[in-house]
Order: structure tokens, then C-alpha cells, then sequence
């Protein structure tokens, strides 16, 4: 009997539990997975509990549902892996030994980072929606909240959804016009970005949505310091910027037990060949969704890209073959513009989001980079998709890889010349 | 033509206004880009970070965030922004004749 461990419970692990019980002999293979967490978040749909769009029970759901009846699973922290002996030690006392390991362990917010955020204003009058005890004390705070400043700050890229940000300021707009107190809350953009989002042709259109809507984006700022007292965050170069409701997004980082296994980097992210999905440092390590250290999005659609080729390439592992799958960055999200309209936006490591029609070329139904009816009901709709689909492991009619039918190229701009006078010393 | 046109040289800058030819760096050029960002001369320290980030940028293919560079070079957060007014990594990956770093989305 062979052991396949999976660490983390979440989109990612769920899924390649699900993908693998469906392939593997059952007689040769054993598959194990480890989360410490009873409960599976629906996480796009922390966005929508500060607004009273959605409460808790919207978004969790018990994991064991998503489980096949087969699969051995243990509700425990992880305390460190091991992977020179193959090893995974348990806070329960328990050691797994494993033939291949998938590390699906994702990211967490770490308020801790940043001086003064965890402080005495954190979840009274500093919010995080990241987390279901964030999105919940949000949403009562706003519930009865006379107005003021807003002002939603990113600590530092990489985010877990760097869409959210954005989504959350559009949600704002249209939640405080629809109480009459619009005029009551000045909204505030805060970013470590030089725009509104970080490829170009996406941040012009979206930075036209923020212009549209009255919110003032503060760009190139990262924070040093939340000052409780005077109500301010003080950025590292001490520029300032005053809130009576800060809506935080504090440092991504991996796990802990990440951390604890040398297996991170500065942010506790695995190294990870970025075509292959294979750990940089292990053969029989594979990492998949928001652990790795891709410079592709956090995200759900990326785990659920990320899946078809890891399922591939584990394969080939497994029977001695070359890796032949090779995931190309591909992501696919769904923007919430309020109104009840939305974006999306379909893109990969090398193509940044371009306009045009999705997935069919010409027709859509969806259109990407513009703001429709049709892109709002398609977020809705994935919820039921990843509740019934999605985690389950079943066949969604979306190509792993992204393509380019249906999308509009722009002209590239031209290289800028320029002409510097160099001393004559 | 005057006489001053043979000290000139003309470097192409990409859209971000980085080295587009980043075999064109020198140390002279590294200096010249400071003067034109209103830096002034070039410290012992701020050699230290543009030689780290450079032989980042040969074994990574990316220039390193600043959390990176607190962690590894040596100088705190709070001396980079010092040295690097603005975004250190960006900009002391720009005198480094560097693109501009990745970031992730």
C-alpha cells in the first residue's frame, strides 16, 4: 500500500481529493488528507457579508460533505513536515509517512505584521473581511454606522484575491447610495500598487470605475504603522491618511507549519516550478493554490486550473514519466461593480486581462473587462457551481489552459527613448 | 554638433521608465540614473542593495520584494525607504538597470 497525504482542506486539497479518489486503485493507493478546520468556507463570499448580502451560514458548509467515503481524514494542526524521511508530524501526536505529498495549505491574513494593527482598535473599529469573524463584525459595525471616513488599505502584494480590494470599494459605493448616506462616507482606496490593479489595461478600465464612483485611490503607499490613537496608518516614507473605519487587508502569508518546515520563502510561499506544479526542492512534493509562490493570482480559479495539470503530472510521477502538463497562470474572476452588475477578467502569467467576449468568442455570454448584468448573475451562479461542481472534483466546461479566441489585442505601446547625459569624468 | 554631444549617451528606458538593455548597466550609469532621480551621490550602503538585488535578479530572474530584501540584505525597512525615497523596491531596482519588479496579482 502506497500513502498519498494531503495537507489542507480547503479548495485546493478538497478538489485533488476528490480528482484522485477517482483515479487511483483503491487496493494500492491510500489517501490521507489533514485540516484542522470542521468547517469549508465558501471564501468569495466573505466579500458580500459586510453588506448584509450574505451571512454566515451562506458560506460553510461541513467539509466531511465534500469528502469521498474512502478517504482517511484527520482533524488536526500540522506541526512540521519532515521531507527528507517523507514525514509529516501531527499537533495530535501522529506521524504520517508518505510516497507523495501535495501541500495545500494556503494563506492566511497576519495583522501581527504590521506595527499597531493587531492593537486596540482591531475588529472595533479595523476590520478585516478575510476571515468570517472580519466579514461578520464588519457587517454589525455597518449596520448601525453614521458615516465617516472609509478607507480600505492593502498591506503589501501578494492578496488572496487581488480583485476583492476593488470589489470591496464598488460594494461600498452602491451599499451606502442605497441607505441615502452616500454623501455621509468618504471612501478611500489605499494601495502598495502604482494604480488601481497591476496590469495595465485592467487598471485603466477599473481605475475609470473608481473615478466613476467618487472613490480616491492612494497610490505607492506601504504601510509602516496604524496609529490607534490619532485614528490614522502611517505609511514607511510617513505619509498619512486618517480613517474613522479602516477596512484592513493585512500581510498574505503561508502557514505556519510551512514556516516550521523550511519550506517557505520570505512569506512562508513554497517555491514551486511554475509549469509543473512540483515543489522546487522535492520530487514528491507537489503544491497547488494559494501555498505556492507563483506569480500567478490567489485565487479559486487558479487552484481549480492548477488541479487538471497537477492531477496529470502526479500521474506521470507516479507511473515514471516526464512531466509533460504545464500550467500557463491562467485565472479567471468574476468583479463585483455593485448595481448589480460586474466584470471578468480571464488572463495568465503572460497575457494581462484583455476585453472581448468569454468563453465563447464573439457571443460570451459573459464580456470580459466590461461591466454587465450578465458578469453580476455568473458570480452569483459560482456559488452554486462550487458548492455541486467545483470541490466535488466533477468536469467544469472551462479549459485549463487560457485561450485566446474571442479576445481584443491592443496596440502595444512603443518603447520609450530617451536620452541621458552622462558626465565626462 | 557641439562638443558636449560626444559625452552623450542615450540609453533606451522601457515603459516603466527601467533599463531596457540591461547589458548597457554600468556603475556610471547606475550613478547617472541616481542624479536623475534627485538622489544625489551614491552611498556605500546603496551599492550594498543594488549589488544584492542584482545577484538576486541573476539566480531568481526577478528583482526581490522589500520584505525580501529586509530579510536577506541587511538594512532595515525604514534605512531602504531612506536610501530609496519612494518604493525601494522599485527604485533600487531601476538604478540596478533592472525592470521593474514582478509583484504578483
Amino acid at each position: 500500500m502506497k500513502n498519498i497525504v494531503i495537507l489542507g482542506a480547503g479548495t485546493a486539497g478538497t478538489m485533488m481529493l476528490n480528482k484522485l479518489n477517482k483515479v487511483l486503485d483503491p487496493k494500492k493507493w491510500k489517501l490521507t488528507i489533514v485540516d484542522k478546520e470542521l468547517d469549508h468556507y465558501y471564501q468569495p463570499g466573505f466579500l458580500f457579508i459586510p453588506f448584509g448580502i450574505y451571512d454566515k451560514e451562506d458560506v460553510i458548509k461541513p467539509k466531511n460533505k465534500f469528502f469521498p467515503k474512502e478517504a482517511n481524514v484527520i482533524y488536526s494542526d500540522i506541526d512540521r513536515i519532515d521531507a527528507d524521511q517523507n514525514k509529516v508530524y501531527l499537533n495530535n501526536d501522529h506521524t504520517l509517512s508518505y510516497d507523495y505529498l501535495i501541500i495545500a495549505t494556503g494563506t492566511e491574513i497576519c495583522p501581527d505584521e504590521i506595527e499597531g494593527m493587531n492593537g486596540e482598535l482591531w475588529h472595533k473599529s479595523i476590520f478585516d473581511f478575510y476571515t468570517v469573524e472580519g466579514a461578520v463584525g464588519l457587517a454589525n459595525y455597518l449596520k448601525d454606522w453614521k458615516g465617516g471616513k472609509m478607507v480600505l488599505n492593502i498591506a503589501e502584494m501578494p492578496i488572496k484575491c487581488p480583485v476583492a480590494p476593488l470589489e470591496f470599494v464598488f460594494l461600498a459605493d452602491d451599499f451606502f447610495k442605497k441607505k441615502g448616506m452616500r454623501d455621509k462616507v468618504d471612501i478611500t482606496l489605499v494601495t502598495p500598487l502604482d494604480a488601481a490593479f497591476t496590469k495595465p489595461v485592467a487598471a485603466e478600465s477599473l481605475g475609470g470605475f473608481l473615478e466613476e464612483k467618487g472613490v480616491n485611490l492612494v497610490t505607492e503607499f506601504n504601510i509602516g504603522r496604524v496609529d490607534n490613537k490619532q485614528k490614522k496608518i502611517i505609511s514607511w516614507d510617513e505619509r498619512e491618511v486618517d480613517f474613522d473605519l479602516l477596512v484592513a487587508i493585512p500581510t498574505n502569508m503561508g502557514s505556519k507549519a510551512i514556516e516550521r518546515s523550511g519550506l517557505g520563502d520570505e512569506l512562508n510561499f513554497i517555491p514551486t516550478d511554475k509549469h509543473t506544479l512540483q515543489s522546487e526542492a522535492y520530487e514528491n512534493i507537489f503544491v497547488i493554490g494559494d501555498a505556492t509562490n507563483l506569480p500567478s493570482s490567489k485565487a479559486g480559479s487558479v487552484a481549480h486550473f492548477q488541479s487538471e495539470i497537477l492531477l496529470d503530472n502526479l500521474m506521470s510521477a507516479i507511473n515514471e514519466k516526464p512531466l509533460e502538463a504545464n500550467y500557463d497562470g491562467h485565472a479567471n474572476c468574476f468583479i463585483e461593480s455593485g448595481g448589480g452588475k460586474g466584470l471578468l477578467i480571464d488572463f495568465n502569467y503572460d497575457v494581462e486581462p484583455l476585453p472581448g467576449k468569454f468563453p465563447i468568442p464573439g457571443v460570451g455570454p459573459f464580456s470580459l473587462l466590461k461591466e454587465t448584468r450578465m458578469n453580476h448573475l455568473g458570480k452569483v451562479g459560482f456559488r452554486w457551481l462550487y458548492w455541486n461542481a467545483l470541490i466535488k472534483g466533477r468536469e467544469l466546461p472551462m479549459e485549463s489552459q487560457m485561450s485566446m479566441a474571442g479576445k481584443k489585442v491592443p496596440v502595444v505601446e512603443k518603447t520609450e527613448t530617451k536620452t541621458l547625459h552622462l558626465k565626462n569624468n | 554638433m557641439n562638443t558636449e554631444t560626444k559625452n552623450e549617451k542615450t540609453v533606451v528606458l522601457d515603459q516603466d521608465g527601467h533599463l531596457a538593455n540591461r547589458e548597457e548597466w554600468t556603475k556610471e550609469l547606475a550613478q547617472e540614473l541616481a542624479y536623475h532621480e534627485d538622489m544625489g551621490e551614491l552611498t556605500a550602503r546603496h551599492w550594498e542593495v543594488i549589488h544584492y538585488i542584482r545577484d538576486e535578479f541573476e539566480k531568481n530572474g526577478d528583482a526581490p520584494s522589500i520584505r525580501k530584501l529586509t530579510k536577506e540584505s541587511g538594512v532595515s525597512t525604514k534605512e531602504l525607504y531612506q536610501l530609496f525615497p519612494k518604493g525601494p523596491a522599485k527604485k533600487a531596482a531601476k538604478l540596478a538597470g533592472l525592470p521593474k519588479p514582478k509583484g504578483c496579482i
